[in-house]
């Protein structure tokens, strides 16, 4: 514990640091960015080839990146605001609380900045973290591959060495934006006759490398947003492993921990409109005012409270990390009933749109974004492991239940 | 503030977690039950209690209280609910004093919240008339006479109320059932002419009674509060009682759960450790998740309830309905992964079921508290 002097001046600078950041936010975010992103169009993914979709989304984009806020809480040095996790967390419910949507979306700032700010060289921070910062460089993960999914260390690419080179042959699947993004962060394995997790190395390269191709796949949501990846001796220089040599599996994970703490959040939690008040709208109310539908009323009730309760869980996980008290496989836990979550979410605003949510194709239903989101939303349980794989990552990790 | 407990309050647990488990382990309950104690809790116990500063946790220092806050009491009630302990903490130390605490004047305060603090005056809630928690359905009826009030009507699931010795009773002054205006508080004398008490054996084997009151005299000077603007007060001190029920919930639940996976770990069928079983495995990580989303949720309310009482209300029924489901969940499935261990009276996971249904009861289901924050949220 500090004594109370000190962590009262703490809060008091921290009060003082909500009023800047408030006002500044205030002065600075664009009226139309106030509000969720309805389409993959609305988002802002950075990248050689990044075009705005709208002046505000550049303003927005431009002055968050100039105060170091696309990733605020790394280092100046890389990029970032220097931010402590005090003050980051002020920010983010600053932002919240007036709906600001994030400037920058971007598996570099999720997965890549966290795994090089740990296991990275100092020459690949400073060659990647300020362009992930800065958004020119978009990232794609390439970790599952068609037999190796929840399996992942069963992965099968292989990365040969070849004087100061590997030279890497394989293929990758459900690589996301793989057909956008400039550069990949792929796992590879370096030592087939090792042990499954230790011959694996993690390792970065250019999406215009020779031998690299990709083709997209379609989903059951009408968009293409991941591809099959091909790699047909790609030339990799093994300066760009990340890590040691056949110890990928650590960055691995660590990375995976980042990934699944970001899609629980997925949620869009406490921001938009209310469920209740979309359900009003197409619903009605009944003569004491309430949802014309008490079914419906009671899953969106319930639904409010769990969700309340796991923004107090995220919010509580945050802390635990800063007091040092939080269990590695924690992120889990919160992958897990995030994602679980946010399915039942988009059940509940199917039903609540009744026949308007069933609109696919048509200008009053911004080409089908509900049904699409909807769909969309049947992946959370799958990407960044599936939900029963976190659960035996919790048996087994937390509760140290046997193995099997 | 963040969410996890500063230094002073890991002391604090660690100080009521040894009186409470070595003093009061789920077997001090079933001995208390199976002797039909007449006062169905440990007045020893009650006594070191106090003595170490927990009776008078959320009185003020000015009336021999610590001046802790809720998030202290609800810490001394996780614990509490870890070993199911019967304790008048809940009743008398978080409902009544803070009832006497923000609605009491100053000769009331004066009088009641230093025995409070010593352990010698117990005191408690008497609210609910019908099967249902309803506290706008307060119909026991409150008429002027003379310079004071008649009281009559029934109340039910009175924590304590045949140990109690002073009740704090919600009644109708004016209006009619369900309506806010009109509700006051009052103090009421167990021993006066015209209280009956009946002491309720509930399945909980914890304490409860049902009292009727015929024609009670009270004077003036037992109003709490303002006549007929009772609702806001009641409201807040329920609150507070959610508050602390829901923290017993999650250390209820808590317990159970530990107890089930260490059963897992040692239990042997079809040659294997049952743990082993990955359907059982998945039944006890998503456990283990509502739990600790359940402890977060609660810990919030209890410090929304530190910082101002009269906006923790929503806060407060989202902890009290997720801890009334995650303490369901919790111990059915630690029944039902104990086989037939579980269904056992010699076996204490019972204990913990039916205290979980008594505390789900308590100032509100998990129905009604979702019901609440619908309303509160405005569809
Ligand atoms: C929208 C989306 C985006 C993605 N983006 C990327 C990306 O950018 N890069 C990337 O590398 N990957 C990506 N993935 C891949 C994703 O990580 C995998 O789909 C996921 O890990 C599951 O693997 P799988 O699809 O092979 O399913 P499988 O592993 O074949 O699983 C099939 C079913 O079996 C269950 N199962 C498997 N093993 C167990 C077990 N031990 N116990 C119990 N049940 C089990 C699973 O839970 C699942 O229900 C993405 C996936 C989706 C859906």
């Amino acid at each position: 514990m500090t004594d109370s002097k000190t962590s009262e001046s703490e809060t008091a600078d921290l009060e003082q640091f909500r009023n800047e950041t408030r006002a500044w936010l205030e002065a600075n975010c664009p009226p139309e960015m106030r509000k969720p992103a309805t389409s993959d169009a609305d988002v802002f993914w950075g990248g050689r080839n990044a075009k705005f979709s709208s002046e505000p989304q550049r303003i927005w984009f431009e002055r968050m990146r100039d105060k170091g806020w696309t990733v605020p809480d790394w280092p100046r040095e890389y990029g970032g605001g220097g931010l402590s996790a005090a003050e980051l967390k002020v920010l983010r419910s600053e932002m919240v609380r007036m709906g600001a949507r994030p400037p920058l979306s971007s598996f570099g700032i999720w997965m890549l900045g966290p795994a090089l700010l740990k296991y990275g060289n100092e020459a690949q921070k400073k060659e990647h973290l300020p362009k992930i910062a800065a958004g020119l460089i978009r990232w794609c993960q390439g970790y599952s591959e068609p037999n190796a999914g929840s399996d992942l260390a069963s992965l099968q690419t292989r990365a040969e060495s070849d004087g100061d080179d590997f030279v890497i042959t394989g293929s990758k699947i459900w690589t996301s934006y793989a057909n956008y993004a400039d550069w990949i962060f792929c796992l590879v394995r370096t030592d087939s006759a090792a042990k499954k997790h230790d011959g694996i190395s993690f390792i970065l390269f250019d999406m215009t490398s020779k031998g690299v191709t990709t083709k997209p796949i379609l989903l059951i949501s009408g968009y293409s947003p991941f591809c099959e990846t091909f790699f047909d001796g790609v030339r990799v220089p093994k300066s760009h492993v990340v890590g040691t040599v056949n110890r990928g599996w650590d960055v691995a994970k660590y990375l995976l921990q980042h990934e699944r703490a970001m899609i629980s959040g997925m949620g869009e939690r406490g921001v938009g409109r209310p469920l209740g008040q979309i359900a009003a709208d197409s619903v009605g109310a009944d003569a004491l005012g309430r949802l014309d539908d008490s079914m419906l009323r009671g899953r969106i009730a319930s639904f409010d409270v769990d969700e309340a309760a796991l923004a107090a869980c995220a919010e509580r996980a945050v802390d635990l990390a800063k007091a040092g008290q939080a269990h590695p496989a924690f992120s889990s836990a919160m992958k897990y009933y995030g994602t679980e979550l946010n399915k039942r979410r988009y059940e509940i605003l199917m039903s609540a749109g009744g026949v308007d949510a069933l609109e696919w194709e048509s200008e009053r239903s911004r080409q089908g974004a509900r049904p699409r989101a909807w769909l969309r939303t049947k992946a959370n349980s799958i990407e960044g492991g599936t939900s029963e794989v976190m659960l035996g990552i919790v048996a087994k990790r937390i509760l140290d239940l046997p193995g099997a | 503030m963040a969410l996890v407990l500063t230094e002073e309050q890991s002391l604090l647990r660690d100080s009521a977690r040894g009186l409470i488990s070595d003093k009061a382990p789920v077997s001090h309950l079933r001995g208390l039950r199976d002797t039909k104690d007449p006062t169905g809790f440990s007045k020893e116990l009650w006594h070191s209690f106090a003595e170490m500063g927990f009776a008078g946790l959320l009185v003020p220092e000015e009336f021999g209280g610590s001046g802790l806050g809720f998030m202290e009491a609800g810490i001394v009630m996780e614990e509490i609910g870890r070993t199911l302990m019967p304790s008048p903490f809940l009743a008398t130390s978080v409902v009544a004093a803070s009832a006497l605490n923000r609605g009491g004047n100053a000769a009331q305060k004066a009088e009641y919240l230093p025995k409070i603090s010593s352990g010698s005056l117990l005191a408690t809630l008497a609210i609910d008339e019908g099967a249902k928690h309803r506290p706008l359905q307060t119909n026991l009826q409150a008429v002027r006479a003379g310079n004071g009030f008649k009281l009559s009507g029934a109340k039910a699931l009175v924590v304590d109320g045949h140990v109690a010795d002073l009740f704090i009773v919600a009644a109708r002054t004016a209006g009619s059932t369900g309506e806010r205006e009109g509700l006051t508080l009052f103090l009421v004398n167990p021993k006066a002419k015209g209280v009956a008490i009946e002491r309720t054996i509930m399945v909980d084997a914890h304490n409860a009674a049902r009292i009727e009151l015929a024609n009670v005299e009270v004077n003036a000077d037992s109003v709490l509060g303002e006549v007929d603007q009772g609702a806001a007060l009641l409201e807040g001190v329920l609150d507070i009682g959610r508050g602390a029920v829901a923290a017993e919930m999650v250390g209820l639940s808590d317990e159970v759960f530990n107890r089930t996976v260490e059963y897992l770990k040692n239990r042997k069928q079809f040659g294997k450790l049952i743990g082993e079983f990955q359907a059982l495995q998945h039944r006890a990580a998503e456990l283990y998740v509502d739990i600790e989303i359940t402890r977060a949720a609660t810990m919030k309310a209890l410090q929304a309830l530190d910082v101002d009482i009269a906006k923790a209300a929503s806060v407060v029924a989202v902890a009290k309905a997720r801890a009334g489901t995650t303490a369901t969940r919790a111990v059915q499935e630690g029944v039902q992964m104990h086989g037939g261990m579980g269904m056992t009276d010699q076996f204490d996971i019972g204990f913990f079921m039916k205290r979980a249904r008594v505390c789900e009861e308590l100032f509100g289901d998990a129905n009604y508290h979702t019901e609440q924050l619908a309303r509160a949220r405005g569809y």
